[in-house]
């Protein structure tokens, strides 16, 4: 079993290893994007644990060295010198090949939102802004229940039941509708941002990052400030997120 | 090299006059912007590319000039205090480094001040009508920068024996001068950002001091002084790295082989307090404007925070592992090489974790398969609770790998070693158990809260770090060695891991400038004077992926045509040299 103290075979068995964990090992499977980011570092540490110190890397290159200038090895050679191209070629088609489906796009986290909206013809200041239906506890039961009622009757279709962006038109739309129960999405923002995102829609995405292909309706035409701030509070109830606190600024 | 010395003199002073005297003509100037246009055309590239090019080459060289010397004077004082000739050497190497760069820097910045004055002559009226009180204190701290800094550099052998108190006072001196400009330039860029003591229609109503004391002016200086000295140990390790690869003599790849090790040593020292740094400022940035702070970490240059993760990961990984080939020169090291796979299984998944975006580049299908761009599991990797631990915990390996390299020719003799070393690692253990646990914490409370956790994290890190230090230092004082370091035999890998390191240093400044800046997006000063010209479009991040690269390109042309032309001064006087080299112990296995 001394072939297996060897250095490049345990490198290989690593990389190949860490594939089949990174491939097959994670449910929901892992974008490609990522698999390729992640094969990348493993193969950088890698090649830095092999050369790490003189006998590993030496141990490394020996098989490496045979096989390109021993001639007991000229077959392998003859495998690996034609084998190795065709793989790299069969890769670069499937990168280059056209697929019957939109190819992958970067995609921002959240949209910036802008300093100010106009609202109904007033102005209003997004930062800072802080939902004026807390300042009263007592009616925050109220104004609850009123937010889950707007959200059953305007956005359950799209952003789903169980408020996880799994309702019955989501699966027409790419991107999908946000999924307010993960905690990167509501939970990391002021309730000002929401309001300005809802009363807004994608119609008042900004510029920059676009397309950003939203068909999320700008409710402002329909909706009331106070029930906007209703909805707002709804998601944070039912989600049990905290929305996301101003700084104190100097 | 000393017979172009008044020509060298010359044209610093020439050029810092001649900036002298533009800006004393800029008030006459800013009444007469009425009258001009607005903007200018640079030809062929355009007016933007050609300040940002200049811009930041200019600052390159600036952070190259401003962060050796705050390290060299440090070198200086260790050979003063221990009578150690080699650190006197080492020092007067990197000063000669940091001359070199000295008047191509001072050309850069007048160059730029001559296309802001010629190109956006509205946006330097107005930032003149803010600072103008600060050219004045700018352009005379250059002048005693230069002068001082010309002394200490010339007075090497003047000021040795029993005045060297007063070389190394003008060694202090012009680090002092040099923060100062570093401050002075950063209120204006910070004031662009952040504006403060002035109204929403741009007119001063703060002083001049407001202005320059705002939002992001400190979180900013600190960045950039911490990440100067950063800089300024890649590019000298750089350096030694060219020499070492290119000597011709044991002697001189073992000098070559302590200098990089020297500059690489500096560069991690730094290195480990810059997140910190960062994240300060970052946070600032989002306490003074959410749009500014959501545009940079969520918006369109959120993909510049998975480059910069990447970037950064090598640096990491560059940095640790020429320590551990570093470790192949001394004798005794081979005790430790056990630990080295376990913090590369550290280090590879810190960096995996802190490179994984938040929102993922996905096809439809992948889009469906996880219920949106966010994947559900490896989505919980994109926030900062998991991007803060992994990084503390990376820069808790990075330190046990240099605690490691620190003692491996040494055995202690202290009776309380035992104790010593449980203490040591109990103080990492709880470092890290702490910094994992605010990291999961951090995903059950809101983000206000998960904010704070940060501090916790870096204290409890910082707080090993010096405890650490604190029993490793009298633990293997008058330690018995197990051999001497063969300066010289180091792998010639390791040399480009040194130049690599420069190089990624080098890139990543440009980009994260290029985040800083961009989120100004369509204003010059923001919320305050608005960009109107043609190029007030925020480039995509692949062209100023682009530009960046060029420019980094175009440096490090210039930081080696700059060398070579030191270098040239040393040819055939070698032995003559006022400095001589010291030799180290190297090149053989013979102790010398």
């Amino acid at each position: 079993m001394s072939f297996l103290r060897s250095r490049f075979l345990q490198a290989v068995v690593v990389f190949v290893g860490a594939f089949v964990v990174l491939r097959f090992g994670i449910r929901p499977p892992a974008p490609w994007s990522v698999i390729t980011l992640y094969m990348a570092i493993v193969a950088m540490a890698l090649l830095i644990f092999v050369s790490s110190d003189r006998d590993s890397w030496a141990s490394f290159v020996r098989p490496i060295w045979a096989t390109l200038t021993e001639p007991r090895y000229r077959i392998v050679r003859a495998v690996v010198v034609v084998g190795l191209p065709l793989l790299l070629g069969y890769y670069a088609y499937t990168q280059a090949a056209a697929r019957p489906q939109a190819p992958p796009e970067l995609r921002a986290v959240h949209p910036a939102p802008p300093d100010s909206i106009q609202f109904r013809g007033k102005d209003f200041n997004i930062s800072g802004a802080e939902n004026p239906l807390r300042k009263d506890p007592d009616a925050f039961a109220r104004h609850v229940a009123a937010g889950g009622a707007i959200y059953v009757r305007n956005c359950m279709f799209c952003h789903g039941d169980n408020l996880d962006g799994q309702g019955h038109f989501a699966h027409g739309f790419n991107p999908p509708p946000a999924n307010f129960q993960d905690p990167g999405t509501i939970a990391m923002l002021q309730e000002a941002y929401l309001f300005w995102r809802i009363a807004k829609g994608g119609p008042g995405l900004p510029k920059e990052s676009t397309p950003w292909n939203s068909v999320m309706p700008a409710w402002e035409d329909r909706l009331t400030e106070e029930q906007i701030w209703q909805v707002i509070m709804y998601l944070y109830a039912a989600t049990g997120q905290q929305p996301r606190r101003w700084e104190a600024t100097h | 090299m000393k017979r172009l010395t008044p020509r060298r003199a010359c044209v610093v002073a020439l050029v810092l006059f001649g900036a002298l005297l533009a800006l004393s003509a800029l008030p006459a100037g800013a009444q007469e912007a009425a009258k001009e246009p607005a903007y200018r055309e640079f030809p062929y590239i355009g007016s933007r590319l050609a300040v940002w090019a200049v811009a930041q080459l200019h600052l390159n060289f600036a952070a190259f000039i401003l962060g050796v010397p705050i390290f060299a004077v440090i070198i200086e004082i260790i050979g003063w205090r221990t009578s150690d000739a080699r650190y006197d050497w080492l020092s007067h190497e990197f000063v000669k480094l940091t001359f070199a760069a000295f008047s191509t820097t001072a050309l850069l910045g007048a160059l730029l001040l001559f296309l802001f004055v010629g190109y956006y002559p509205r946006f330097w009226g107005y930032m003149t009508s803010v600072f103008f009180p600060t050219y004045w204190v700018y352009a005379l701290l250059f002048f005693a920068e230069t002068f001082t800094v010309y002394l200490w550099y010339y007075g090497w052998d003047w000021l040795s024996g029993s005045r060297k108190w007063i070389h190394v006072g003008l060694g202090v001196l012009s680090n002092l001068f040099g923060t100062a400009i570093l401050f002075v330039a950063n209120s204006w860029v910070t004031f662009m950002m952040s504006p403060a003591g002035v109204n929403e229609a741009g007119a001063v109503t703060g002083g001049v001091w407001a202005a320059i004391n705002n939002f992001t002016w400190m979180p900013i200086n600190i960045h950039r002084l911490i990440a100067n000295i950063v800089f300024g140990g890649t590019i000298a390790g750089a350096y030694a790295a060219f020499r070492f690869l290119s000597a011709t003599t044991d002697e001189e790849r073992a000098r070559y082989d302590w200098m990089g090790y020297v500059g690489n040593f500096v560069a991690l020292s730094a290195f480990i307090v810059l997140p910190f740094a960062g994240y300060w400022l970052g946070r600032e940035i989002y306490a003074f404007n959410q749009t500014m702070g959501i545009t940079m970490m969520g918006g369109f240059m959120s993909w510049l925070w998975i480059i910069q993760a990447i970037l950064i990961g090598i640096l990491f990984l560059g940095s640790n592992y020429y320590l551990w080939l570093g470790m192949e020169r001394i004798p005794g090291a081979e005790r430790y090489r056990k630990y080295v796979p376990p913090m590369l299984i550290v280090l590879t998944i810190g960096f995996m974790v802190w490179a994984t975006p938040r929102s993922m580049v996905v096809t439809l299908d992948e889009a469906r398969a996880m219920g949106g761009t966010h994947h559900p599991l490896l989505g919980f990797l994109g926030v900062m609770s998991a991007k803060n631990t992994v990084v503390n915990l990376m820069i808790l390996t990075t330190f046990l790998s240099y605690i490691l390299y620190r003692r491996a020719n040494k055995v202690s003799t202290r009776p309380w070693v035992k104790t010593g070393m449980a203490l040591q690692w109990a103080a990492l253990g709880l470092a890290a158990v702490v910094v994992v646990f605010y990291g999961v914490y951090g995903y059950f409370v809101e983000s206000i809260v998960r904010i704070g956790f940060s501090v916790y994290q870096v204290l409890a890190v910082l707080a090993a770090i010096v405890l650490v230090m604190a029993i490793d230092v009298p633990m293997f004082k008058g330690a018995s060695s197990t051999g001497t370091i063969r300066w010289g035999t180091i792998a010639p890998r390791s040399q480009y891991v040194l130049i690599l390191l420069a190089v990624t240093f080098t890139w990543l400044m440009g980009l994260m400038g290029f985040a800083r800046s961009g989120i100004r997006q369509h204003w010059h000063v923001y919320g305050i004077l608005r960009d109107t010209s043609p190029d007030a479009v925020t480039p995509a991040l692949g062209y100023a992926s682009n530009v960046i690269t060029v420019v980094t390109l175009a440096f490090f042309a210039l930081v080696m045509f700059i060398f070579w032309l030191g270098g040239l001064g040393e040819k055939g006087k070698a032995g003559a040299h006022a400095h001589a080299a010291p030799v180290l112990a190297g090149g053989s296995d013979t102790d010398r």
